[in-house]
């Protein structure tokens, strides 16, 4: 949580709220915040820490799991109409990558942006190449596009 | 009573001797649909009590439309990872 409370500006920057949820209350997530997050990140956790007791938004979320009464750590992009449009969800004991949810958001943004008329291959950062969908795509983005293209600005 | 490994996930406490849950039979297994949303899904509205920048609040995820949202999921507070 704290990776993503660290990078909580450039998240700011891109128009995006922040909220983080577990099942325990909110009076546990202030002790957690106060005595240890508060000495990772700068002011503590600037976003809001939600409280999931029993798991019901857990449940709903697909995340949560009955034998350790816990919610899975699921991240879940979602638009401005509340669409989901991405998620990803991990076992406890491996982290997120905080650059690559930052760096879907982008493309997620572009795509919105462009009203679909462009979209984002494999790997794509802005200044990357997009690929137009359209009939004369079809069976041509080995023309318009390689794999080694894919991570590459 | 034995050590036991601290590791990233809670703990899941055991009930000795519970009692089983009945087989469902094959027709009804199959009506059983698995909780859950998927990605082009509207994102489940909810409530939650929430703690945020020093005090206590709810959380209301319908109020943050009109912007993007990233919700996340974590295992616990005081957890490792």
């Amino acid at each position: 949580m704290s990776a993503v409370a660290d990078r909580f500006q450039e998240f700011q920057d891109l128009g995006v709220d922040v909220i983080s949820m577990s099942v325990d209350s909110q009076f546990v997530h202030k002790v957690w915040n106060d005595v240890e997050l508060s000495k990772m990140v700068e002011g503590g956790v600037p976003f809001p820490m939600a409280s999931d007791g029993g798991g019901a938004i857990g449940k709903v979320y697909g995340v949560y799991n009955e034998a350790g009464g816990v919610d899975f750590r699921g991240r879940f992009i979602i638009d401005p109409d509340g669409v989901i449009q991405g998620m990803e969800i991990l076992t406890p004991p491996v982290g997120r990558n905080v650059d690559e949810t930052i760096r879907q958001i982008k493309a997620f943004q572009h795509v919105r942006k462009t009203q679909g008329k462009e979209v984002t291959p494999s790997g794509w950062t802005p200044g990357g190449k997009v690929l137009h969908p359209g009939e004369d795509l079809v069976g041509n983005v080995w023309k318009e596009w390689n794999p080694k293209d894919a991570y590459r600005k | 009573m034995p050590e036991e490994q601290v590791r990233c996930s809670v703990p899941a406490a055991t009930v000795e001797n519970a009692e089983q849950a009945p087989v469902q039979p094959e027709e009804v297994k199959k009506e059983v649909r698995r909780m859950g949303v998927t990605v082009a899904m509207k994102a489940p509205d909810f409530t939650a009590p929430a703690f945020y920048k020093g005090k206590f609040t709810t959380v209301k995820l319908s109020d943050h439309l009109g912007k993007w949202v990233v919700l996340c999921f974590y295992p616990g507070d005081f957890t490792f990872v």
